[in-house]
């Protein structure tokens, strides 16, 4: 029963952090492509801990393995969020069949080019 | 006694009276605990400490959800030949008012494949969001607002 819990565990995070891979490939611009990166692989690399953990079945590991998760799910947003905002502001266009661009639209990006194009903060 | 601080205890009693001193030990006996709490307390009005405890469990069990949820969709997405995708960027007006409010939510949204934040408007009023599903705009801010957004304020209010 454990072993087949730990089973599904790794071969569903191995799964999503593949279709992770996958994604970088097929997908046709920037911010889908960080799309499937960032949330894929989290999951990924969660079930793979928590698979782990149940594994090793030790308070130590445990503890280790919580806060190492904790630390990707705070950590990898963030690194996709200031990377999909400067590349919008830099100018990586958007794929051709997008529909809709609010941002675009909405004069935030002109606001920022007057003031010299910068990506503050 | 505060409610956390009762709950705290009776965890203490469970491992004592149990004999399990471990970690699981003192969690098993922190939800029986706050069982016991809330039952007792039922009735007499929700304390803030058990309404936020509901409100931050289901707010975990949501956001697992939604989790998997996407990221079998994204998952299809990328192993079926044909783009399903319809994406771009839309805006979403803010009701959520403090950084760590704004913060938390933007962070979510990311999380939940499909969908990325990519910039809070300089007046915090509105929050511009990729996604690669837009089949009807109005459908998916309702979403974000009535399903995130409504959680994040439950959790810090």
């Amino acid at each position: 029963m454990r072993d087949t819990i730990i089973a599904i565990l790794l071969g569903g995070g191995t799964f999503f952090a593949v279709v992770a891979a996958i994604g970088v490939v097929r997908f046709p611009d920037l911010y889908m492509r960080l799309s499937a990166t960032t949330k894929a692989s989290t999951l990924g690399a969660s079930l793979i801990l928590g698979g782990v953990a149940l594994f090793f079945d030790d308070a130590a590991v445990t503890g280790k393995i919580a806060a190492i998760i904790v630390f990707i799910v705070l950590t990898a947003p963030v690194a996709a969020h200031m990377l999909g905002r400067a590349a919008y502001f830099s100018g990586v266009p958007l794929w051709k069949e997008s529909v809709r661009d609010d941002l675009g639209a909405s004069g935030e990006w002109c606001k920022r080019e007057e003031e010299g194009g910068g990506t503050e903060g | 006694m505060t409610p956390f601080l009762s709950n705290i205890l009776l965890a203490l009693a469970w491992v004592a009276l149990t004999g399990t001193y471990t970690a699981g030990g003192f969690f098993t006996g922190a939800v029986v605990g706050f069982l016991v709490l809330w039952i007792a307390r039922r009735g007499r009005g929700t304390t803030g400490y058990l309404s936020k405890i509901q409100a931050v469990a289901g707010f975990i069990l949501f956001f697992v959800r939604e989790l998997v949820l996407a990221n079998l969709r994204v998952a299809h997405d990328i192993l079926t030949p044909r783009h399903h995708m319809t994406p771009g960027i839309v805006a979403v007006p803010l009701d959520v008012e403090s950084d760590l409010e704004i913060t938390v939510l933007a962070t979510i949204i990311t999380l939940t494949p499909g969908t990325l934040s990519l910039h809070v408007a300089d007046d915090r009023r509105t929050l511009y969001v990729h996604s690669m599903y837009i089949d009807d705009p109005e459908a998916l801010v309702r979403g974000i607002k009535e399903g995130f957004e409504r959680r994040v304020r439950e959790v810090f209010r």
